[in-house]
């Protein structure tokens, strides 16, 4: 495998990722059996761009983000943020790696504490990283609710007084305020109104362009994939089956499996 | 062609404040063999018109307006005889065939449900109907005793449509049945509700957010916004030369996987500005 260790443009990369999972299996389920939901995955994200890792139920895809971010132990294989392995980190070094790797989760609805304000919300994570005194962390709050569309005033409200589509700018803010240099978006879109989709997609294009931030953006939905992505992973089965650009792979997908998830985009005639 | 629906003037409120409509002036026509479909946002109304169509609608509210349905006022007809016609000549599916089946019986035991209800099939007559309705979606005979926790998403939306069509209905009603589902089943539904309607001549209500799925299925179009429709014609003339400032911005907001368009969100102070809501 080609070695991109020298590669500065690579910010996040996966290198023959291992995930499994046991199953019950036999009569009565007392046998046990491996699912390899990651089977030997590399990706890597260019600074600056955003990659669309896709593919449907089942294919590993959010089970990549969860490693990437460190968030589930894996079999094998390494994670480097900025040519770093992050398996060699100590806890410690890995907390502050964390601000510069934030998410933004598909549920608007599930991954919002309801019991905190959207002012502690968004201001949680500077609080754990210890920046800023309290009078600059509610700043950087309320300046960041108002870059994504909402009132310096919201700090106060809770997350059920406001929409799907406005409980996603609260978790967009939430992973931004820490200013870092990779987000992964999983799934952002997929629970918003078309109309509602469209301002979220073009937010997470402004702010990419203003933040200089470098998305790693997992969908199944292959539209959407064309008006965000640079580059794209196919993913089936736990494994990546086809990458390139978005362009070259829509105008000519290589794989079977590819031409029928292109094929299967509704709308088409 | 033979009108199979017809529901003029439909309003619906809230019953503890009949002055607050959810639904205002809903009118649309169905035909056998043809596909409606009803496009919006969430709160648009859409699931509220044809959940009063079906007679479900919760008892926080209520309608007015006509519901002919084979010359029949739905609206005028009690429980009992609504039960009657809902599940035997109005066939219905809904969005998530995980919650909609029932986890403890066999999905043949649930296909046959309706056909004993309804129909009064019993033994054998009815364990063949069974099979050849669960052919008829796709699934092997064999599958009649599965639960369903042992099928995939897009074989129990299958179920579901086994279910929805045993009765053979003239009417059926899907409320983004394919909303949950991987594009590639997604696609295997669309075009198995798409033969079944041909083949059985069924007028089909179909409701989504989705323009993708109302290009492959629709043969006209109702645009709903806040509760009122805003634009209704032939598919072909509402995708491609929309009148309404609201369906205009709507279909500016549809990515598309030629990727050739900028997507442009909704301005909705611009559209209450005009004559909108």
């Amino acid at each position: 495998m080609q070695d991109n260790r020298q590669d500065a443009s690579i910010i996040l990369e996966a290198r023959n990722l291992v995930k499994e999972y046991t199953q019950r299996s036999g009569s009565f389920g007392f046998g046990q059996s491996k699912v390899k939901a990651l089977d030997g995955v590399s990706v890597s994200l260019k600074k600056g761009s955003t990659l669309a890792v896709v593919g449907e139920s089942g294919s590993g895809k959010s089970t990549l983000a969860r490693c990437l971010l460190q968030l589930q132990a894996f079999e094998s294989g390494e994670v480097l943020f900025n040519g770093q392995s992050l398996s060699t980190l100590d806890s410690k070094q890995l907390r502050q790696m964390r601000k510069n790797l934030q998410m933004v989760f598909q549920d608007p609805f599930a991954s919002l504490n309801p019991r905190m304000r959207v002012g502690e919300i968004v201001g949680e994570g500077l609080l754990v990283h210890g920046l800023g005194n309290q009078q600059a962390r509610q700043e950087k709050v309320q300046q960041m609710l108002e870059r994504v569309g909402l009132q310096a005033g919201d700090v106060k409200k809770y997350p059920h007084q406001f929409s799907g589509g406005q409980r996603q700018r609260i978790g967009i803010a939430r992973a931004l305020v820490l200013e870092p240099e990779v987000v992964v978006c999983d799934e952002p879109v997929s629970a918003l109104d078309v109309s509602v989709q469209a301002q979220i997609l073009l937010l997470l294009k402004e702010l990419q362009q203003e933040m200089q931030l470098s998305y790693l953006f997992i969908t199944h939905d292959l539209r959407v994939v064309r008006h965000i992505a640079d580059d794209i992973v196919v993913m089936n089965k736990g494994q990546v089956v086809e990458r390139g650009t978005v362009d070259a792979v829509y105008q000519s997908p290589q794989e079977a499996y590819t031409q029928a998830l292109l094929k299967a985009i509704p709308g088409q005639g | 062609m033979a009108q199979i629906l017809n529901v003029e003037a439909l309003n619906i409120s809230l019953k503890s404040d009949p002055t607050r409509f959810l639904v205002r002036d809903v009118s649309l026509q169905l035909s056998a063999g043809k596909t409606t479909c009803i496009v919006g946002e969430s709160g648009s109304g859409k699931s509220l018109t044809a959940l009063t169509i079906m007679g479900l609608l919760s008892e926080q509210l209520i309608s007015t307006g006509k519901v002919a349905f084979n010359g029949v006022n739905l609206t005028e007809l009690n429980n009992q005889e609504m039960q009657a016609v809902r599940g035997a000549e109005i066939g219905m599916i809904f969005q998530e065939p995980m919650t909609s089946l029932n986890p403890v019986l066999t999905i043949g035991y649930q296909v046959g449900e309706a056909l004993t209800a309804h129909l009064g099939l019993k033994g054998m007559a009815l364990k063949h109907r069974v099979e050849s309705l669960l052919a008829s979606v796709g699934i092997p005979a064999g599958r009649a005793n599965s639960y369903p926790d042992e099928l995939s998403g897009g074989q129990r939306q299958r179920v579901m449509v086994a279910m929805s069509i045993a009765c053979e209905p003239s009417l059926l009603i899907a409320d983004e049945p394919t909303t949950a589902l991987d594009v590639t089943v997604q696609a295997q539904i669309l075009a198995l509700l798409r033969a079944l309607k041909d083949e059985m001549q069924m007028a089909m209500l179909f409701i989504t957010h989705d323009f993708g799925v109302v290009t492959d299925i629709a043969d006209d179009v109702i645009v709903m916004f806040r509760g009122e429709v805003v634009e209704a014609g032939p598919k072909k003339q509402v995708l491609e030369k929309p009148q309404h400032p609201y369906t205009k911005a709507l279909l500016a907001c549809v990515p598309d996987a030629a990727g050739k368009k900028t997507l442009k969100p909704i301005d909705y102070a611009w559209l209450e500005q005009g004559e909108v809501a």
